[in-house]
Parts: structure tokens; sequence; C-alpha cells
């Protein structure tokens, strides 16, 4: 454990340099979470969600079903902040795969693997460093957002039920339990695809492929295709596991010393 | 004492290359090993097979009585790489790429372990620094600290002074010297043969499989023989041939006004050669030992297996 925790502290000293980590760790969560709290703000008393509310029938049959005891502003106001909800499924992949890409990628670079690997420390300890320090921030990162956002929903929402709305199990399963599960198959991806490429921006972008099905699914919601609800949360986190369990397998493969040293280009 | 590295018919392929082919041989304690060859020849791979990097495909090898493939950690442990590219991290000072390596290594000491090879390779008060703000020579140098952080019994150096200016070349050369002193055994990696020639107690020259093994002065006495010159006023024909009807020449060459004689034991015969020399009226200025160089050898032996 003390070997792990020795490459997560050395990968953060060294990736948190670079500046594009910086964004995607700092600034793409604090825009994820400002802009609907800033559109919840526009909202109200902007007669817009009074407009929607009063249209409610444009909203999907199943958000006048999920709204419940929710008033048709407050529902509207849901509707909108779950569209947002999305975006805290998006941050815990993109910010693993940037950092992992750099750090992969890096090390090639400056061929500073084989020294590391002829220290007696094991490829598991040193994946499993190398992955966490990826994970680790990505979800530190989209919880503290996701409590910021409910807070400021609370402050800004025009009824405390908003709120209560998006503690829902659904979300809190999504956040919690899909937001992990998304962040290791984006950080194994990420390894597989560094192993490959010599531009920590084609590994980025490349590993960031994993985000298409949620993408596709936010795609889907937002035009009322589907609606997101807790049986298709599950049913994605059981994909997720098997999706994990193969990428995790591929990544570990790939990350064998014989293969680093000799195959790794 | 117990050799601190032993091979035997040490084997590896990558897919159909064969990289390393039945390599054999034994590294007593606190000898300077010297691994020549020419690019692609296994020198590298031999070195990430002794320190457990990567595994043999046949054969068996220990090191510090320690079976690569089974004891690995312990290899890795006990032993210490520099390889041939410096790979420190850019973005972190030296003393912090010295203490994550340190902890890799499980040292007890950090902090004074660090000082003191940063201060033994004179970049203590650049400590601070970032890596990727050093030269070469002083990235070379603190790879070769991150190296020796642990204390390892066995270090295998990679291309030690590859790229270095003569000066940091000299001072790398004189600290592996100390380190031999220290009695520790060392595995060098090199493509400069005078370097070899002047650090190592015994060469294997390898490509693929090992063409020979012996000191320095050994190889080239198999090669070569040994060759004395005389240096006259006038070389004649007449001085050849009065040597050469002796048993114990090999050969004898006019090369401008030199004799050179080939012979197994100058020391006995010169007083002989010289009294006939002179006796047959040759005006002798002085006389030296050809000595050939590693180069010579080195060339030698890879032509001939290029040849084969």
């Amino acid at each position: 454990m003390e070997k792990i925790l020795t490459i997560i502290r050395k990968e953060w000293s060294e990736v948190f340099k670079n500046r594009f980590v910086v964004f995607a760790v700092a600034f793409m969560p604090l825009i994820f979470t400002i802009i609907p709290l800033v559109i919840l703000y526009q909202m109200q008393g902007s007669g817009e969600a009074s407009e929607i509310a009063g249209s409610l029938n444009a909203v999907p049959n199943e958000y006048a079903a999920i709204c419940g005891e929710l008033t048709g502003q407050d529902c509207a106001q849901y509707f909108i902040l779950s569209q947002f909800l999305m975006l805290f499924l998006i941050m815990p992949i993109i910010i693993p795969v940037t950092i992992a890409s750099y750090s992969i990628v890096g090390e090639k670079t400056t061929r500073t693997l084989e020294p590391v690997l002829a220290t007696p420390i094991s490829t598991v300890e040193l994946l499993a460093g190398k992955a966490l320090a990826g994970v680790i921030p990505a979800l530190l990162v989209t919880w503290g957002s996701y409590t910021i956002f409910t807070i400021g929903t609370n402050m800004i929402a025009a009824s405390p039920l908003v709120t209560k709305q998006l503690l829902d199990p659904m979300w809190l399963l999504a956040i919690f339990v899909l937001g992990p599960l998304l962040s290791i198959a984006g950080v194994s991806l990420a390894v597989m695809i560094s192993s490959r490429v010599n531009d920590p921006r084609v590994a980025e972008q490349l590993s960031s492929l994993v985000m298409i099905p949620l993408l596709a699914v936010f795609m889907a919601q937002s035009f009322g295709l589907i609606q997101v609800n807790k049986t298709v949360i599950i049913w994605f986190a059981l994909g997720l596991v098997v999706i994990d369990t193969l990428l995790l397998y591929f990544a570990t493969q790939l990350f064998q010393r014989e293969t680093i040293l000799t195959r790794w280009k | 004492m117990n050799d601190m590295i032993t091979t035997q018919s040490l084997t590896k392929k990558f897919g159909e290359n064969l990289a390393v082919d039945q390599l054999s041989l034994s590294i007593p304690p606190g000898e300077v090993f010297g691994l020549l060859g020419p690019n692609g020849a296994g020198k590298t791979t031999i070195i990430r097979m002794l320190s457990a990097l990567i595994g043999p495909t046949s054969g068996q090898a220990t090191v510090i009585g320690f079976e690569i493939g089974k004891d690995d950690y312990d290899i890795r442990k006990n032993v210490g790489i520099l390889t041939e590219a410096p790979g420190l991290y850019d973005r972190l000072s030296a003393e912090r790429n010295l203490g994550f390596f340190a902890k890799l290594y499980e040292v007890e000491d950090i902090p004074s372990q660090v000082e003191q090879y940063l201060r033994m390779l004179g970049l203590w008060d650049r400590r601070h620094e970032e890596v990727g703000t050093f030269s070469k020579g002083m990235r070379q140098k603190l790879a070769i600290a991150r190296a020796l952080l642990h204390e390892p019994k066995v270090l295998f150096l990679d291309e030690p002074t590859s790229g270095l200016d003569p000066e940091v070349a000299h001072l790398v050369r004189d600290f592996i010297t100390e380190l031999r002193q220290e009695g520790r055994t060392i595995v060098i990696c090199t493509h400069n043969l005078d370097e070899a020639d002047r650090l190592c107690d015994r060469i294997a020259v390898i490509n693929a499989r090992l063409l020979a093994l012996d000191t320095p002065a050994n190889l080239r006495r198999q090669l070569f023989g040994r060759s004395v010159v005389f240096h006259l006023v006038k070389a004649e024909e007449k001085y050849s041939k009065v040597l050469e009807g002796k048993d114990f020449i090999q050969s004898v060459k006019i090369i401008d006004d030199k004799l050179v004689v080939t012979l197994d034991d100058p020391e006995t015969y010169n007083p002989i050669l010289i009294r006939d020399l002179v006796s047959h009226g040759a005006e002798i200025r002085f006389v030296g030992e050809l000595r050939r160089t590693l180069e010579d050898v080195y060339l030698r032996l890879v032509k001939t297996e290029e040849e084969k």
C-alpha cells in the first residue's frame, strides 16, 4: 500500500504541473457546476419557468410521473437540472482519462518507466497507483461538484422539493456507483491507448471515446427518446461492471513489464 | 566466495528474433565486467534479464544468489541499474526524484541517503531545481545516484558515459572506479572500447551469443599474440631473415624502419633477438611492445562472427 501511495503522490506532484490537467480537474467541473446554477437563477422570476410549467404537457410523460408532488414550476426546474446532472457522469471519465494519458504517455516520452519497473514494485502496485491517481481526484471533484450543485440548487430553486428530487436514490446511484465505474472504464482505456500512442492529447481524445455511450444516453434523454430512471442506471451499472472487468484485464496485460519495455514505442 | 552473477545457457527470444543465445558466464564479487557488442547484440537484454526486468525464454541465472524468474523481488531490491536513458521526472526536483525512487527501493533513512549521493555527485546545491533544467551530464549523474540509493551489491550500467562531454565522462569513470574499490560488482554495457579497456577486469564480447570472454590483455594475446617492435636506423631484409628461422617466432614484418616480430614470450626471447640483430650489424634505436587496442580485438571478433 505504501508504494501505491508513493506512486499516487508522485503522479499528482507531476501531472498537476501540466496546465491541461489542471484545466480538466479544476475549471471543467467548476463550469459544469456553475452553468446549471446560473440557468436556474435566471429562470427564477423570469417567467420562463412558468411558461414551461404552463406547457407541462411538452415535458415527457414519465417526467410528469417522476415529478410527483412537485408543482409545475418545480417540475420544470427539476427537468432542466436533471439534463445537467448527466455532466456529473462525464466528469469521472474526462478527469482520469486526462491524468492517465499525460501520466503514461509522459512516462513513455521521458523513458521513466524502465527505472520504475527496475525497483521492487509489483506491476499491480504500479498500475493501481497510476489508476487511482486519476480516479481519486475525479471522484472527489465530481462528488464535491455535485454537493455544491445540490446546495446551490437548494438556495436558488423555488422549492426544497427540487433539491430533494436531486438527492433521489436514482441520482445518488448514478453519481456514487456509476461515476466510479465510468472512471475505471476511462482510466483502463487510457492505459491501453497510451501504450500505443506517443502524444498525450491523442491518447486523451481516443480514450474519451468511452463517453460516446453516455453521450448517446444524454442526447436520447434530451430529445425525450428515453427517460433515465433507476432501472436504466442499474442496467448501465451492470453493463459497466462487465466492461470494466474486460478493460482492466486488457489494460493489465498491456501493462506487463516485458510488454512495456519491448513493445511500448 | 560465491559468484555474484551466474548464467547457464541463458536465452531470450522476441518472437523469432534470438536476442541472447545460450549465454553462460559467472562474475565474482567486486569485479567490473564489460559487455561489448554491436547494436542489437543483446547487451541491454542481458542487463534487463539480470536485473529481473524481463524473463528469459530458457536457461537459468542467479544474481546475488537469487534466481531470476523466481526471486525477482529480491533481485530488484538488491541490484542497481543505470538504464540507457536517464529516465528522470523533468517536472520534479532532483531531491524529489531521488526521494521517490528511495521509497520504491524501501530505503530506510531516505533524507540522509539522498543527501549523501547528491553531495557525492556534486548536485546538492541544485537539489531543489527541476530536473528538466539539468544538462545531460547532470541528469546522468543523478541517474547514477538513483541507481546507488539503496546501496546495491550489484550495479548494472548501460552506456554510463554515452553522450557526455569528456570532463563529465572522466568524472563518471572515476566514480565507477571508486565504486569498484567499495567492493561492488559492476556490469558495464558500453560501446566505448577505451573505457571498457580501462575500467573492466574482464570483458565479454557478444553478438547474441558469447564470442569471447577474458581480461582485455588476454583477449589481445589470444587474438593477436604479442608483438615486439624493433626500431632500427635502417631496416633491411637480411635482419628479417635472421629472425624468421627461429622456432619461437610466429612472424616478422618490416614496416618502414621497424621490424615487427610476433612471438609468445618476449620477456624471455627479447635478449636473444637483440643480440642476434646486433651481431648481424643492425643498429637498434629502441625496442617496444606493439600494443593492440581493444578496438582491434573487438573488430576482429565481430568481423569473424559476421563472416560465419
